[in-house]
């Protein structure tokens, strides 16, 4: 990457005033990231068909492309030829607003994460409370979804999935608690950086807690009560179709991404594995892909919870234990 | 104001308080008065778990179910009005797409009722291959049934496991009457053909191979901590009820009565087999779903000792004329379908179709009872609930 000076020189030379090298180095960077995402959800799309078909004694996607690889792309021109239906007394902008608002929340907790030594946009000392506080954002999109499409069905699943993921930020977020106790830092390059042994070793029932409300939060099974399809059809997604639709899927997959690359930055160790320093960004890769393989292993193996069984397991159980967490971690620091 | 009107005023406006808050003055004493407002939902007819096209309002209360409309009728297709204008053995293809998931024993029901009415002796062979084809149907319909139970719930990976068994059954029914949905298999006195060469050895290689998956994808399904912790407890219909409303079948065995027609009124070589009568205590949704993988074990037992025991001769009894025109009299005659107590009333007069035909749908009675079993429970184990009744609207509307 280029440093400093040399962006100063380069803005020098050509007249372009430094706030303008700031927004386009940003914007570039942004894009990067984006395009990165594209190709990510299209990996998992393929990923999550085939792993789900291996499971249930199927073939899966076949036929488009390499065994089937293309067939996302098949399915979004599908989507994008699709006709823009806006159910009759939706709210407009909640409505065309909402599958955005969950999409770029999903989004932009990536910027954070250091995939490699110095890989990273925006490498923040409270990188970790961001990373946990704004993808939280995309539960207002949700709300906007239900209420917008003006369906009882859709209201009743952004209701279950605004309960659900404001409960399980609680746990979630007094989980990492202990890690940052031994880290010091809540800078997710200094989090890794100081994980000379991981800290899923050093943090078992930290990470037990913080992988289970993950699962809640980002609404995979056991915990995807938003979409129960037994009852609420389609939950909030209900009225969407065509590309309103596809990013709802896509913004449901980079919350995946997102928080797989979470869990390996604060437990696995980040970048660090054997082997010369450039492989760096291949083993954050690797592991990130062996927890999205453990979410989708779960997802197809298990039923899913009721509601109110969810928020038993939030509140009654998951919240004692991560602050039983961060008692245990300062009682041993104090010792040793 | 003096002071005295002024404490009365005070008074008179705590008691208009207890009014608005219910006779003890607490908040939330009485539910009548501070409430959330009922939301009627429209269930159906196109929804996921509608098992066919089932309407209902659900009138909920934040998740709780306060009552259900149910409205069926979108699958009526006048099968009784239908026999009045057929022969006997035209009506038998119509009965096969009442309980279209079981057309086998609807099949049966139909013809045994025809037989006692013209008092026909079935071939003892063929009586032994209706047993074997019935409690193979019996077991694909209750794997249908574990595998929505299963979807019901989230578990999709049970379903494939599920179904690749039934996908078994229905090879070998097509090997047996060239069908796989709608078989047509059953005739007035007998069966449509004899079992092709080496048909009963490849069912007893399928039922060692039932039995690993059954043992297998239970504890997948079955014994998931999840599953039994949405299932066990919720929405209990005791016995009292259930015999109240009429419900038959596994769903009334669940709930601790062992009513079976197999055994109450045995028809065919039923009692010859050994085999038990399947009952669960708990009444709830759990028993109602485990129950039918404890029948699929039973059914297995039955087709074994049948395999071992089948006789040669022939498979249909001789001299039925194509115009076939039994005596004019009436008959009941019932089986123990897959879901339930299926009865057939036929009257004849005589001629070569018959007067009135009247089933008695064991879906019909049990979806009755769901308003009553619904009430004050979540609106996801009601729709579990109705799940586990295990209605097929073909038989419902018939």
């Amino acid at each position: 990457m280029l440093s400093s000076a040399q962006l100063q020189e380069f803005a020098n030379n050509y007249g372009i005033p430094l706030w303008g090298m700031d927004v386009s180095v940003a914007l570039a960077l942004g894009l990067l990231v984006f395009a990165l995402c594209g190709i990510g959800v299209i990996v998992l799309v393929y990923m999550e068909r085939k792993v789900a078909a291996d499971f249930q004694l199927r073939y899966g996607p076949l036929h488009v492309g390499w065994h089937g690889s293309l067939q996302l792309i098949a399915d979004m021109l599908k989507l994008l030829t699709k006709e823009d239906i806006f159910p009759k007394n939706a709210d407009p902008w909640t409505f065309r607003l909402a599958p955005l608002v969950v999409f770029l929340a999903a989004f932009v907790g990536l910027l954070v994460m250091p995939v490699g030594p110095g890989l990273v946009v925006q490498d923040m000392n409270v990188g970790l409370i961001y990373v946990l506080a704004i993808p939280s954002i995309a539960v207002a999109g949700l709300i906007m979804s239900g209420f917008g499409s003006y369906n009882k069905y859709a209201m009743l699943g952004s209701l279950r999935s605004a309960a659900q993921m404001v409960s399980y930020e609680i746990p979630r977020a007094l989980s990492v608690i202990g890690v940052v106790m031994i880290a010091g830092s809540a800078k997710l390059s200094s989090i890794v950086g100081a994980q000379g042994i991981w800290f899923i070793i050093l943090q078992p029932l930290g990470f037990m807690v913080f992988l289970v409300s993950t699962l809640a939060e980002v609404n995979r099974t056991p915990f995807d009560l938003p979409e129960t399809e037994a009852e609420l059809v389609a939950g909030y997604s209900m009225e969407y179709g065509g590309m309103r639709f596809a990013f709802f899927l896509f913004g449901e997959y980079i919350a995946l991404i997102a928080a797989s690359a979470l869990t390996v930055v604060l437990f696995l160790g980040g970048w660090h594995g054997p082997g010369p320093g450039f492989l760096a960004p291949v083993w954050f890769l690797i592991k990130m892909f062996a927890i999205i393989y453990l979410a989708m292993w779960i997802r197809w193996t298990l039923p899913r919870f009721r509601i109110d069984q969810v928020m038993d397991l939030g509140w009654k159980v998951l919240l004692p234990l991560s602050l039983l967490n961060i008692l245990i971690t300062g009682i041993v620091m104090l010792i040793l | 104001m003096s002071k005295l009107e002024e404490v009365k005023t005070i008074e008179a406006s705590l008691d208009n308080l207890d009014v608005e808050f219910g006779a003890n003055g607490e908040a939330g004493a009485s539910e009548g008065d501070i409430r959330s407002e009922e939301l009627a939902i429209n269930f159906g007819p196109q929804h996921p778990s509608a098992h066919g096209v089932f309407r209902a309002i659900f009138h909920v209360d934040g998740e709780v179910i306060t009552r259900i409309e149910p409205k069926i009728g979108y699958l009526h297709r006048c099968f009784e009005k239908i026999a009045e204008n057929r022969t006997y053995t035209q009506f038998i293809p119509y009965t096969d797409r009442m309980d279209y998931v079981s057309s086998m024993l609807n099949n049966w029901a139909y013809v045994l009722t025809v037989e006692k009415l013209a008092g026909i002796e079935v071939p003892e062979r063929a009586e032994y291959i209706r047993v074997i084809v019935g409690e193979l149907q019996r077991i694909a319909s209750h794997l249908v049934f574990l595998t929505t139970a299963g979807v019901e719930t989230g578990a999709t990976t049970p379903y494939m496991y599920y179904f690749d068994e039934r996908e078994q059954i229905l090879n070998l029914y097509e090997r047996v009457c060239g069908a796989r949905l709608t078989y047509n298999y059953m005739r007035i006195g007998g069966v449509s053909a004899d079992l092709p060469e080496g048909w009963l050895e490849e069912t007893k290689v399928f039922l060692k191979r039932l039995e690993k998956t059954m043992n297998e994808t239970d504890r997948l399904l079955l014994g998931n901590y999840i599953f039994k912790k949405r299932m066990t407890g919720m929405v209990r219909f005791e016995a009292e009820d259930a015999l109240k409303w009429g419900i038959t079948g596994p769903s009334l065995r669940a709930a601790g009565v062992p009513y079976d027609v197999r055994k109450v009124d045995p028809y065919s070589v039923y009692p010859r087999f050994d085999f038990d009568v399947c009952v669960r205590h708990n009444c709830d949704n759990y028993d109602r779903a485990a129950i039918r993988s404890d029948e699929v074990r039973q059914s297995m037992r039955i087709i074994e000792q049948a395999i071992e025991q089948i006789p040669d001769g022939p498979v249909k009894a001789e001299g039925i004329p194509k115009a076939f025109k039994p005596e004019a009299g009436e008959a009941y005659g019932h089986v123990e379908a897959s879901r339930g107590d299926l009865g057939f009333y036929i009257v004849s007069d005589g001629t070569t179709k018959p007067y009135r035909v009247k089933i008695q749908g064991p879906s019909f009675g049990n979806l009755q009872a769901l308003p009553a079993m619904a009430e004050g429970s979540y609106f996801g184990d009601v729709i579990l609930a109705f799940g586990t009744l295990d209605t097929v609207f073909g038989e419902v509307d018939r």
